[in-house]
């Protein structure tokens, strides 16, 4: 059995934390995340209030919670609708062939003309901010991204001798891509995934920081940042937790995607060190 | 080289074109009367009729998108509703703010991260090496909005030293126009060294590996020759690569940061259309900066390929 990479270990264990949190937040938090408490605005981190309260009174840490069950469900809604568009697009251009190679091939440049953040914005200029939205343009950016990299992978494979064999024998393309292509690609369109996930989580918090994604009382890692940005002179703190919430999932999943490939081609490893 | 040229041209008109039908379909697809979503339910019927005829909704569809992107080949994006004039003139006064601060952050990031990347190549497996993947990973974990909010916490709030958001326009001078964009452009730059390093590293340690550069150091030439006058140069052609698809990130990442900092650039009158329901200005902004994502892309690609033939011969 070979040995685990240490950036996985570390990008598994930031990942289950944060994967912990959010499903505990579904039935714990400290204080319920959207109670509202004028008299305790603004509190410093204490023993009543972990990571202190914000500007209405709401504990920090119980939105953090929430949140992280808020960012996981978009990114995953993102990352598996990128899945389910892009994957069988990319394993279809490969098979095709050149046509399909072509077609694919513009139509990634279309979508990698407008960054992902941007198509957001448009979406909701036009269907109104929403989580909903978000998950649409985030999930066409990454449904792109994956069927770039599954047409890539796969037209790899279609040239190897064992398909080349398979065709012979005379299955069909479509038995082929299933039976061989895809187990095939499967390793590098899930460190992709993984990838795109920590993207996602990115993009999402920016988009709610400017008020087009989660929309309130729903508690947001980018909105709390916004809403902190506003009393940056009374409670610096509240514009460090939120971020570092960001920062440590975006941490586990970018290790856990380095650490992935590291493992399933050791050939490819990137850093040396991690 | 020519059918190269040509080959990416016609690459990028086409892209070019399937943007502009991208956004204008984006748009065609509001639901209910895009005139009484600018205006409101409240709108008087004569000036719901007046922005229907400006905006050409009691023309059919293919009539509107000839018209638009005409006037777009003559540098027509329409009139704002909001701004009463028109969009072009206003991406033109925003852009001397979105311009410069993409430049400043790009020269930053290219700056930083060419020689951190040659560091930690020269030094792979040492603490040097450690220190900047440490710093590339945590790079790439943060949001440059988190760290426009940081750097202000830090040098606005707590020092003093930089203004918290707003641009004082260049007719103030060169030194305060700088100063406003420079804590966004480091903001925006972080994350990008943090790739860059990466991918400089990465390029060095595979060029490192050929032949070439066995056969210089059997000849004689000392580390750090070796680094600099051979594996450098061929290391840049992958990170010129990597900066032009890094381009449509920092697109981004700008109409999020002007945002922090309430910088009057592109991203912000952006946002501020959203707002205001203003969509010829949203159409138009978007437009700007999909084509100008696509048109450095393309320019990248040519560079790259003017330098290293391989890419033009596939």
């Amino acid at each position: 059995m070979r040995r685990l990479p240490l950036s996985l270990w570390l990008g598994l264990t930031l990942v289950a934390l944060l994967l912990a949190v959010a499903l505990l937040s579904l039935v714990w938090t400290p204080f319920p995340a959207d109670k509202i408490r004028v008299v305790a605005r603004l509190r410093p981190p204490g023993a009543e209030h972990w990571l202190g309260t914000d500007h209405f009174g709401r504990d920090v840490l119980s939105m953090i919670m929430v949140g992280a069950r808020n960012s996981l469900s978009i990114g995953a809604m993102a990352v598996g609708l990128g899945l389910v568009f892009g994957v069988p697009l990319g394993l279809a251009a490969a098979a095709l062939g050149r046509w399909g190679d072509e077609i694919l091939a513009r139509l990634g440049d279309l979508v990698f003309a407008f960054p992902a953040v941007l198509s957001a914005i448009l979406l909701t200029a036009v269907l109104g901010a929403g989580a909903v939205n978000v998950v649409l343009a985030l999930g066409l950016f990454n449904a792109a991204v994956l069927a770039r990299v599954t047409r890539g992978a796969a037209q790899a494979v279609w040239r190897r001798e064992f398909v080349r064999a398979a065709l012979a024998l005379g299955r069909e393309p479509l038995s082929v891509t299933l039976v061989h292509v895809l187990p095939n690609v499967a390793g590098i369109v899930t460190v992709q995934a993984t990838v795109l996930f920590a993207v996602a989580i990115v993009n999402e918090a920016a988009l709610s920081y400017l008020g087009l994604g989660i929309q309130p009382p729903s508690p947001s890692w980018g909105k709390m940042l916004g809403d902190a940005q506003t009393h940056l002179f009374t409670a610096p703190l509240q514009a460090v937790f939120p971020g570092l919430a960001i920062a440590l999932s975006v941490l586990g999943l970018t290790l856990l995607g380095d650490g992935l490939r590291d493992w399933l081609d050791p050939r490819h490893r990137t850093s040396g060190i991690l | 080289m020519l059918a190269f040229l040509l080959r990416r041209l016609l690459t990028l008109l086409l892209t070019a074109w399937l943007a502009t039908v991208a956004v204008f379909a984006v748009l065609e697809a509001v639901p209910g009367d895009p005139a009484l979503l600018m205006l409101g339910v409240n709108a008087q019927p004569d000036t719901l009729a007046a922005l229907r005829a400006q905006m050409g909704l009691d023309r059919p569809m293919a009539e509107r998108y000839l018209r638009w992107t005409a006037g777009l080949l003559r540098g027509d994006l329409g009139v704002s509703l909001t701004y009463a004039r028109p969009v072009a003139g206003l991406v033109a006064e925003r852009l001397v703010v979105t311009l410069p601060l993409a430049l400043l952050s790009l020269a930053m990031s290219t700056l930083a991260a060419i020689p951190l990347g040659l560091l930690a190549a020269a030094r792979r497996g040492r603490g040097g090496d450690w220190a900047v993947m440490g710093f590339a990973q945590l790079g790439v974990a943060m949001p440059s909005f988190w760290i426009a909010i940081l750097l202000i916490l830090l040098f606005s709030v707590t020092l003093g030293w930089f203004p918290a958001g707003g641009f004082p326009g260049w007719e103030a001078g060169v030194g305060p126009a700088l100063k406003a964009l420079l804590l966004p452009a480091v903001a925006l730059a972080v994350p990008e060294a943090a790739i860059l390093a990466r991918v400089t590293r990465t390029a060095v340690l595979d060029t490192l590996g050929e032949d070439h550069i066995r056969t210089a150091r059997a000849k004689g030439v000392g580390r750090a020759a070796v680094l600099l006058r051979h594996a450098l140069p061929n290391a840049l052609i992958p990170v010129a690569t990597v900066l032009g698809l890094q381009l449509s990130f920092l697109v981004a990442g700008a109409v999020v940061v002007e945002n922090v900092f309430t910088l009057p650039g592109l991203g912000r009158l952006l946002y501020q259309a959203i707002g205001q329901r203003d969509l010829i200005v949203v159409q138009g902004v978007v437009v700007v900066l999909a084509v100008f994502v696509v048109v450095v892309n393309a320019l990248v690609d040519i560079a790259c390929a003017m330098v290293d033939p391989r890419p033009r011969a596939s």
